[in-house]
C-alpha cells in the first residue's frame, strides 16, 4: 500500500469541467487505516467532485490518488472491490423493497448466493430496518432511506466507506443515529471512512481529522480541536432584554474587548481571559443593572475556522456544538450548502 | 475486511438486473395496463369507423378489423420503447445508476436485464392484443402455427424499439428526452400503412413515405399472417427489418452503456 499504509492517499489532484472553473484544485491528504476523515465545506467546494474521484466515477483531469493502495486511474475496479460508497442523495428504487434491495446489491457485488439472505438480514438488523425491509422504499422517511443507503455500500464488508452527505435533510434524531453507527464502524470495525460534510457539527462530533475545501482547495487540515485551538478565545453573545439598553451593555463590555453588534440587537465580545471570565461579566452587567434575554458561550468552532480562513462564514450554519447556551436561545438553521 | 467474493457470473448479473426490471414493471401496474389500452381503444374505433375503407377497389377481402389487427402490436411496442427508455433515465437521474456502476456490473448485463421488464410487458400485450382480435371476430389466416409467429414477430419488434427507448435514454440521460421522442415515434406510426394497404394510398407523396418507411414493413409482416396466412415476402421482410432493428439499437445502445457508465 502507497502512503506508508494509508487508506486514502491524495497528490495535486486536479478536476477540471468544460466551461468551468477548476472544481478541484490540486489537494493533496492521506486518510490513515481507521480514521474518519471531515470534507467540510459549503456548496459547489469540490467535495463531491472529489467523492466522485476517489470513487473511479469521475476521471481526474491531473494529479494522482490510491484508495486501499490501489491507484483510482489504473485499478478502479480494485478500488470498487475496496469500497462502499453511499452518494449525494441516496440513490433507491422507490418500487423495491429494502430486503430487495440488498439482495441486488449483494448478486451484484458477487456474495454468494448462499449467504445473500443472511448478509441482507445482518444489515438489515444492523441499521434498524427490520419491521421495514419488505416495505416498499418509496414510504420510507427520509433518515430510514439514508440507513438503508448505508446497508447497500457495506454489503460486501468494505475497508474503506465514502458518505457524500450522508445526513443532509435528516432530523435531528436521524442524524445522530447515523453519526452513532459510522462511529462504530470506524472505531470498532477499523472502517476507513471519508465523510463530507456541510454540517459543522457532524465534522466536529464524527471526523478524527476535518479538511476544509473551498474554491477547490483545502485551506485547513488538522483535528477539530486543533483547528478551533488556532482560533483563539470563546466568545458571549449578549441579547439585551430591552433594545433601548444596547448602548449601556455595549459600553459595559468595553473592559473585555470591543463588542461587534449582530442580529436583533445582540452584542458580541471575545473573552481574552477564557470562559473563566464569564462570571465576571455576569457581574459587571449586574452591577451596572442591565438585564439581558439571553447569554451565550461560543466556543471557536469549524465556523470561525472556516470564517479565518475563508474570510466568510459557512452559510446557514450558525450554531455549532461548541456553542453552549446559558439561557433562551432561538432556534436557528444549521443547514448550509450543498457541496 | 473486504470479504472475499465468488464475483457474479454474466447470467447472474443478467438476471439480477432482469428480476428488479421485472418487479417494476409487474408493481406499477397503471404503466402496464394504460398503455395497453390505448392502443386497444384506437383498435375499436378504427375498426369500426374506418370500416367503408374495405369498400375501396383494391382492398384485401377480410374485415377492416382484420386489417388494423397489426396496428395496436405496433402502437404497444412503441409505448415499451418510452417507457423502457424512460425507467433507464430514472435510473440516471436519481443516481441509481452511479450505485449500479460500483459494483463489478457489466454494461451488457444491465442493458440486457433492464430490457427483461420490457420483454415481459411486450409478451403480455401481445398475447393480450391477439386474444382480442380473436375475440372481435378476427380470423388468424395462418392458423395456430402463424399465431405464434406473429407473437415472436411484434415482441422482436418490441424489444428492438425499446432498445432504441434505452438508447436515448443513455445519450441523454434524462427522461423528458425519451418522452419528447414519442410523438416522433407516433408519426413514423401514421406515415406508415397502418391504415391502407399501400398501393391504394392516392396522394404519392404519402405513398411513397409509406413505401421508405421500415414501420410498413413491420406491420405488414404482423398483417400477412392475420389477413394473408404464410407470405414468404412479408415475413422477410417484417422480420428482417425487426432484427436489424434490434440488432442496431441494441449495438447502439450497448455502446452508448458503456460510455455512461464511465469507471476509471
Amino acid at each position: 500500500m502507497s502512503g506508508g499504509g494509508a487508506a486514502i492517499v491524495v497528490e495535486q489532484l486536479v478536476r477540471e469541467f468544460r466551461k468551468g472553473p477548476r472544481a478541484v484544485d490540486g489537494i493533496d491528504l492521506t486518510v490513515s487505516p481507521g480514521e474518519i476523515y471531515g470534507f467540510l465545506g459549503p456548496n459547489g467546494a469540490g467535495k463531491s467532485t472529489t467523492v466522485l474521484m476517489l470513487t473511479t466515477l469521475l476521471p481526474p483531469t491531473s494529479g494522482r490518488a490510491t484508495v486501499g493502495g490501489f491507484d483510482i486511474v489504473r485499478e478502479g475496479a480494485n478500488v470498487r472491490a475496496s469500497i462502499g460508497a453511499a452518494l449525494q442523495e441516496a440513490a433507491l428504487d422507490p418500487i423495491l423493497n429494502g430486503r430487495e434491495h440488498l439482495l441486488l446489491q449483494a448478486t451484484l457485488q458477487g456474495i454468494p448466493k448462499a449467504t445473500r439472505s443472511r448478509r441482507a438480514q445482518e444489515l438489515l438488523e444492523r441499521v434498524g430496518l427490520t419491521e421495514a425491509a419488505d416495505r416498499r422504499v418509496g414510504g420510507y422517511s427520509g433518515g430510514m432511506k439514508r440507513r438503508l443507503d448505508l446497508a447497500l455500500a457495506l454489503v460486501h464488508s468494505p475497508r474503506i466507506l465514502f458518505l457524500d452527505e450522508p445526513t443532509t435533510g435528516l432530523d435531528l434524531q436521524s442524524r445522530t443515529a447515523l453519526w452513532a453507527e459510522v462511529a462504530r464502524l470506524a472505531h470498532d470495525e477499523g472502517m476507513t471512512v471519508f465523510l463530507t460534510t456541510q454540517y459543522l457539527e457532524e465534522a466536529d462530533t464524527l471526523a478524527d481529522r476535518v479538511g476544509i475545501i473551498d474554491h477547490g482547495k483545502i485551506v485547513a487540515e488538522d483535528t477539530p480541536a486543533n483547528l478551533k485551538a488556532q482560533i483563539g478565545n470563546p466568545s458571549v453573545e449578549v441579547l439585551p432584554a430591552d433594545l433601548g439598553s444596547g448602548d449601556a451593555i455595549a459600553e459595559a463590555l468595553t473592559r473585555f474587548g470591543t463588542p461587534i453588534r449582530g442580529g436583533r440587537g445582540s452584542l458580541t465580545v471575545q473573552l481574552p481571559g477564557g470562559e473563566a471570565q464569564l462570571a465576571e461579566l455576569v457581574r459587571v452587567l449586574d452591577a451596572a443593572g442591565l438585564h439581558v434575554a439571553s447569554l451565550h458561550l461560543h466556543q471557536p468552532s469549524l465556523d470561525d475556522v472556516f470564517l479565518a480562513k475563508t474570510g466568510r462564514k459557512l452559510e446557514g450554519a450558525a450554531d455549532d456544538l461548541g456553542d453552549e447556551p446559558l439561557a433562551e436561545k432561538p432556534a436557528r438553521g444549521r443547514r448550509g450548502r450543498r457541496g | 475486511m473486504a470479504e472475499v467474493t465468488s464475483g457474479a457470473s454474466l447470467l447472474e448479473q443478467v438476471g439480477a438486473v432482469g428480476r428488479r426490471a421485472v418487479t417494476r414493471t409487474l408493481r406499477q401496474r397503471a404503466l402496464l395496463i394504460f398503455p395497453m389500452l390505448f392502443p386497444l381503444i384506437l383498435f375499436a374505433i378504427n375498426g369500426s369507423a374506418l370500416s367503408a375503407a374495405t369498400r375501396i377497389p383494391g382492398f384485401p377481402p377480410v374485415s377492416y378489423r382484420a386489417f388494423v389487427l397489426a396496428v395496436p402490436f405496433m402502437q404497444g411496442a412503441l409505448f415499451i420503447a418510452v417507457t423502457a427508455g424512460i425507467d433507464l433515465a430514472r435510473d440516471i437521474e436519481s443516481g441509481f445508476f452511479n450505485r449500479l456502476a460500483l459494483t463489478p456490473l457489466r454494461g451488457s448485463a444491465l442493458l440486457a436485464g433492464q430490457l427483461a421488464g420490457a420483454l415481459v410487458v411486450a409478451c403480455l400485450q401481445s398475447v393480450v392484443y391477439l386474444l382480442v382480435g380473436i375475440a372481435t371476430g378476427v380470423g388468424i389466416a395462418s392458423g395456430v402455427g402463424g399465431a405464434f409467429v406473429l407473437l415472436v414477430l411484434s415482441i422482436l419488434i418490441a424489444f428492438g424499439l425499446a432498445g432504441v427507448g434505452a438508447l436515448i435514454a443513455l445519450r441523454t440521460g434524462s427522461g423528458e428526452a425519451v418522452q419528447a421522442i414519442f410523438p416522433m415515434l407516433f408519426v413514423t406510426l401514421f406515415l406508415s400503412s397502418a391504415s391502407l394497404p399501400r398501393p391504394l394510398i392516392q396522394v404519392r407523396w404519402f405513398r411513397e413515405v409509406a413505401t421508405y418507411n421500415p414501420v410498413s414493413y413491420l406491420i405488414e409482416g404482423i398483417r400477412s399472417l392475420v389477413i394473408t396466412g404464410w407470405d414468404a415476402r412479408a415475413l422477410a421482410m417484417g422480420f428482417g427489418f425487426a432484427l436489424a432493428l434490434a440488432i442496431l439499437s441494441l449495438g447502439f445502445a450497448n455502446a452508448a452503456i458503456k460510455n455512461r457508465l464511465v469507471r476509471t
